[in-house]
């Protein structure tokens, strides 16, 4: 188990710059997830730590050592590739086994590590298989306990869980969480699900375009975006122009065209100066009433409802306001608005979150 | 009514181009001193005679010699030439690539005559290195196109998952890369050694006098006279020719139905 530390990494492929200047700390033992749309350099960033890309600029250290220097096979990493990347020549067990074979693991020893693993991943019958017998789910857990029997250093996971189908996901994504909470290896799990990094990070680590936007555990990436992207990418979000008015104790109030004054908590205004602003609104925390409705310590203007996007247990409603269309995830209640309703939408102050304007 | 003509015409496509070669078989079993019919009845004698005329049994020798270099030569430079062109950035990949294949394009008689006036102007003799340099040309190729189209179905990060397993490159590619491509590898070796095996054109160009290969002693043998020896050698040669690819050809599948690639 070690750290991992990315220091003013710069990669660049001929013109193109897939990575700028990134810095990041793992601390031991942590689940960080990397997280953004694809060619957000995520994935560049991944394949830099295990040694199978060189950084352009920058260093990388693997429990405070810098490993620039280091080839892969001596990094003692583990990693799962998305599409498994099993030996099909080797048995599941030569598939496990094969990382002993290079640690001098004595040979009386290497049966019995073979077997933990398999059964650390829930499949100590399909030792003698090889890997095309197995599904896709069975051979993800393979390749799974290929990478940790060896003990390594930093798991490396790369999208492991996107070759498989949904309901397969989210019972992987359980499992794998599982695993790790169990062994406390330090992890690095790359995708582009923003389900899979809420669900089991310690921290996540927004990317776009090559930048890192933000670094935080899920509940702060959510509820405080650090930027418009970050807001859009996790979940839906509205935007609302602001202009900021004053700062007062405990919060800081805007002017919005669409909605008033809003004054949101100085904890998730910082890094707002005067002048224009952004205010982040999840479409969660946008409720539609019935028009008339009691709106006592609620911010609220009227709507109508221009699109219904029913789902079953809630309902996805694009609203205009003005020239502004906005949504609005909703529990059903009875029944949903139906369109071109007018309603009443309304939010708390606190739910928003002010970024600065441009 | 269409149909039934054109299942005619494809059997008598198929006899006119097989039973030339049914009738030399046939007629390497025939007794009678005259390698024509009517066939007076069926002898080993000239498969007997075939093992005892030493000339042939030279030509054998060399054809069988040259013909295993050849593979081994060939194979491991297609093997190299492959892994360079698929796996590395190289500049002028495509360019490399077409050069390579070049010679299968390049009508045989041409490359023989162009190889020979080139070690001429560089003044040195023919030799059997040189016949073993003409067949590797033509027959690296085959093994490279086979060898490539297999390596490119080969995952990359089946061995970034061995080298991060800690595999260094080169047990990387002992351990995942070759025993996943072998097939291709048998393939290309035998391609080769059949090729050589075969070839007469060049050989014929570049053979140090003296030297013989069994087409050329066939050659040699049939400007004298028409021997039935020569059906004899003709069925030997199609043994070898028809029945090593396809012996491969099996092992392979073997191979790869066991690793289910």
């Amino acid at each position: 188990m070690s750290s991992v530390t990315l220091k003013n990494i710069v990669k660049r492929f001929g013109n193109f710059t897939a990575v700028h200047q990134a810095n990041l700390e793992i601390p031991e033992g942590a689940f960080v997830t990397l997280l953004g749309p694809s060619g957000c350099g995520k994935t560049t960033n991944l394949r830099m730590i295990a040694g199978l890309l060189d950084p352009t600029e920058g260093e990388i250290l693997i429990g405070g050592k810098r490993v620039n220097d280091i080839p892969i096979h001596k990094r003692n990493l583990g990693i799962v590739f998305q599409n498994y990347a099993l030996f099909p020549h080797k048995t599941v067990a030569e598939n496990v086994a094969f990382g002993l074979k290079y640690r001098d693991v004595p040979k009386s020893e290497i049966a019995g590590r073979v077997q933990a693993a398999l059964e650390l991943v829930q499949l100590p019958q399909v030792g003698d298989r090889y890997p095309k017998a197995l599904s896709g789910g069975q051979q993800q857990r393979i390749a799974l306990a290929r990478a940790i029997v060896i003990e390594p250093d930093v798991l490396l996971l790369d999208e492991p869980l996107s070759a498989l189908d949904a309901n397969l996901r989210e019972d992987m994504r359980v499992e794998l969480k599982r695993i790790q909470d169990k062994i406390g290896v330090t992890t690095v799990f790359v995708t582009h699900d923003q389900s899979e990094a809420l669900a089991m990070s310690d921290k996540i680590v927004v990317m776009s375009a090559g930048r890192i936007e933000q670094v935080g555990t899920p509940e702060e990436v959510y509820n405080t975006p650090a930027s418009e992207f970050v807001a859009n990418f996790l979940g839906a979000s509205n935007i609302i122009e602001a202009r900021s008015a004053t700062g007062e104790a405990g919060g800081v109030t805007f002017d919005t065209p669409a909605f008033g004054r809003v004054t949101v908590p100085a904890a998730r205004a910082a890094g707002v100066a005067g002048g224009p602003a952004k205010l982040v609104l999840r479409a969660e925390k946008l409720t539609l009433l019935e028009p008339g409705s009691d709106t006592a310590g609620l911010i609220a203007a009227p709507a109508q409802v221009e699109t219904v996007d029913y789902q079953g247990q809630t309902v996805r409603y694009f609203i205009r306001l003005g020239d502004r269309q906005l949504q609005a995830i909703n529990l059903i209640d009875e029944r949903p608005f139906p369109q071109g309703a007018t309603v009443t939408a309304a939010f708390r102050a606190k739910d928003c979150a002010a970024l600065p304007g441009t | 009514m269409g149909w039934q003509l054109i299942r005619g015409w494809a059997v008598l496509v198929y006899l006119f181009m097989f039973l030339p070669v049914a009738v030399v078989v046939l007629l390497s079993f025939n007794a009678s001193e005259f390698g024509s019919f009517p066939m007076s009845g069926f002898s080993f004698r000239w498969f007997v005679e075939l093992a005892q005329n030493d000339a042939i049994l030279r030509a054998f020798r060399t054809s069988i010699g040259l013909g295993l270099m050849t593979a081994v030569i060939s194979t491991t430079l297609g093997v190299l030439a492959s892994l360079a062109l698929v796996r590395y950035r190289v500049p002028g990949a495509n360019a490399i690539s077409t050069l390579l294949i070049a010679p299968i394009l390049v009508p045989e008689v041409v490359l023989a005559v162009a190889l020979l006036l080139f070690l001429n102007f560089l003044g040195i003799n023919k030799s059997f290195g040189l016949l073993l340099f003409g067949h590797v040309i033509f027959t690296l190729p085959f093994v490279i196109l086979v060898v490539q189209a297999r390596l490119v179905s080969i995952r990359r990060d089946v061995e970034e998952a061995a080298m991060s397993l800690g595999a260094s490159p080169i047990q990387t590619f002992f351990q995942v890369t070759l025993p996943l491509m072998l097939p291709a590898v048998l393939a290309g070796g035998l391609f080769a050694f059949t090729i050589s095996f075969d070839d007469i054109t060049g050989t014929l160009f570049w053979k140090p006098g003296g030297v013989e290969t069994v087409p050329t002693q066939i050659f040699a043998m049939l400007r004298n006279s028409i021997s039935p020896e020569i059906n004899a050698l003709g069925t030997v040669m199609i043994v070898m020719t028809v029945g090593l690819p396809l012996l491969g050809a099996a092992i392979a599948r073997r191979i790869s139905r066991k690793s289910g690639a």
